[in-house]
């Protein structure tokens, strides 16, 4: 295979990591929302520890971005 | 791609110091601009009345939320960390929305420094030295104790200070990389949504309305998620701060 195409493949590949990062971060939201609802009280209180979560989880969907883009552009 | 290129304004490309060159660039200006705005809003507000109008009022709920930030996250010591934290946020957040500015309609366009990892990396940075500073200096070597959590088994101090380690320095990168990728991969976004637009309507009426049309109701909604997004990287960059600066003062 052409090493181009190799790296074209691989970008594309690196774009699993960004849907997995979506179900890592539909996870965070959606288990937040509903313990807010069983709880309504205690979800104020939580609202830092969701947003780390929800950073924690983005990062490495940001982190299979920047995999393609390096693949593409810098490789 | 044009609106991530860097160029040097008003002529002033052959600045230099030293033999580096210091041209004052479009992102200096966006930067330049962004303070100019953080300064203007708060300024604004600092009138001090007894009963607040609503500039001095949206000015006190900007400072309040980053006070409650603190106060919750590191505690009363929290309190020294609320003009750097309130700037940090302030600035990230102007630049953020600024960059969005739909100054494409009178012919100009906006440019987002924290789209460059050399911006985001510089402010990733000043939070990491502040964090080490703050930690040696109230600490003293007593900080390296940060890298044995409570209740370590004494089977596994070999392991643990590792791992801690490795998390601990990696804290940089991560806090810069987040902020510089989600805007670049956001305006990425619009420019490919936009070019279907373009590309499809120039292809014909018909390839314009099954694809460009679309795309163009899609960019509406992902500019609104951008809005939203330059809110909570702001936010978040603030938080992670925050939250180092307690691992610094309160040492875990």
């Amino acid at each position: 295979m052409d090493a181009e195409a190799a790296k074209l493949i691989g970008a594309g590949l690196a774009a699993i990591g960004a849907g997995m990062a979506a179900l890592g971060v539909g996870n965070v939201f959606g288990s937040f929302l509903e313990s807010a609802l069983r709880n309504p009280g205690a979800a104020d209180g939580q609202q830092g520890r969701l947003f780390i979560g929800f950073a924690a989880a983005e990062l490495l969907g940001l982190l299979a971005f920047v995999v393609s883009m390096i693949l593409i552009f810098v490789a | 791609m044009h609106q991530f290129t860097i160029e040097p304004m008003f002529g002033t490309d052959h600045w230099a110091i030293g033999g580096y060159n210091i041209a004052f660039t479009n992102s200096a200006m966006w930067m330049v601009l962004a303070a100019v705005v953080i300064w203007a809003f708060v300024a604004l507000g600092m009138k001090r009345q007894l009963v607040p109008g609503r500039w001095q009022m949206a000015v006190e709920t900007m400072t309040g939320f980053i006070d409650n930030l603190l106060s919750a996250n590191v505690g009363p010591e929290g309190k020294k960390f609320v003009p750097y934290v309130f700037s940090l946020f302030m600035f990230i957040l102007c630049a953020n929305l600024l960059g969005l500015l739909p100054l494409g309609v009178i012919g100009s366009h906006a440019f987002t420094f924290t789209s460059h990892f050399t911006a985001t990396g510089v402010l990733a940075i000043l939070s990491f030295s502040i964090v080490l500073i703050v930690g040696f200096a109230r600490h003293g070597f007593h900080f390296f104790s940060l890298f044995v959590p409570h209740g370590t088994p004494g089977w596994l101090l070999w392991l643990i200070p590792v791992i801690e380690l490795v998390s601990f320095l990696v804290r940089p990168f991560s806090l810069g990389l987040r902020l510089f990728v989600a805007m670049m991969a956001g305006h990425i976004l619009l420019e490919v949504l936009s070019s279907f637009v373009i590309n499809s309507a120039n292809a014909g009426p018909g390839w314009g309305l099954m694809i460009g049309v679309p795309s163009f109701l899609l960019m509406i909604g992902i500019s609104a998620l951008e809005l939203l997004v330059a809110v909570i990287q702001a936010y978040v960059f603030a938080l992670l701060t925050s939250l180092y600066i307690n691992d610094a003062v309160n040492l875990h």
